[in-house]
């Protein structure tokens, strides 16, 4: 069985970003090799200096900030650290933003086509968020 | 007797302890047993897990006036 999780990113809703970065780093800490691709609204959410507070959902994505949970974007910092996953800002998302490297965070990598996405996740689970 | 240190996890959410956790063990020794405070229920029964999985020991789990207290020992 392969042990590779593909997880792609599109929401740019609090809930569905939590989710997708706790699935990223538990996933690498276990051991797996993680692909994370960041697209659609997640994206501008990675743009440097920007705040990580994204619009909730419902109830529970309120929650989470009331609570303090674990930030998403410092569990996706984790999933690169500690777990040696990769993230990639997709591509098109990068071009219809107008963003270049440097304008994202540190730890989302080059960007990714949906080519290579689609091509690397065949052997292994696939995650959407 | 192995060399033991404690990290306070208190107040954290799932999978905030665990996370912190693994980067306790990575600065750890072979040998050293890291002992991880956490009032989060989920990650009492989330942490041995992952030491199963990536084949640490696990020592105990003890809980005291709702603090989890896991105890694992590095192995590799």
């Amino acid at each position: 069985m392969s042990n590779r999780i593909s997880i792609m990113v599109v929401s740019g809703s609090i809930e569905r970003l939590q989710m997708a970065a706790m699935v990223a780093s538990v996933g690498a800490v276990g051991g797996s090799e993680v692909s994370v691709f960041l697209s659609m609204n997640a994206l501008p959410l990675f743009k440097k200096g920007a705040s990580a507070a994204a619009p909730a959902e419902g109830a529970v994505g309120k929650l989470l900030v009331e609570k303090k949970a674990p930030p998403f974007k410092h569990l996706f910092e984790q999933a690169v650290e500690l777990g040696d996953a990769k993230i990639h800002p997709c591509s098109m998302a990068m071009d219809i933003l107008g963003y270049a490297q440097d304008d994202i965070e540190a730890y989302v990598g080059e960007p990714m086509g949906l080519t290579k996405f689609l091509d690397d996740a065949t052997a292994g689970q696939v995650w959407s968020f | 007797m192995s060399k033991r240190r404690t990290i306070d996890a208190r107040g954290s959410f799932c999978p905030g302890p665990l996370m912190e956790l693994i980067a306790g063990m990575k600065m750890a020794e072979v040998g050293e047993e890291i002992e991880i405070l956490s009032t989060d229920k989920g990650s009492a029964s989330e942490i041995p897990e992952w030491i199963h999985k990536v084949k640490h020991e696990h020592v105990g789990t003890e809980e005291k006036d709702g603090v989890w207290h896991v105890l694992v020992k590095k192995t590799h």
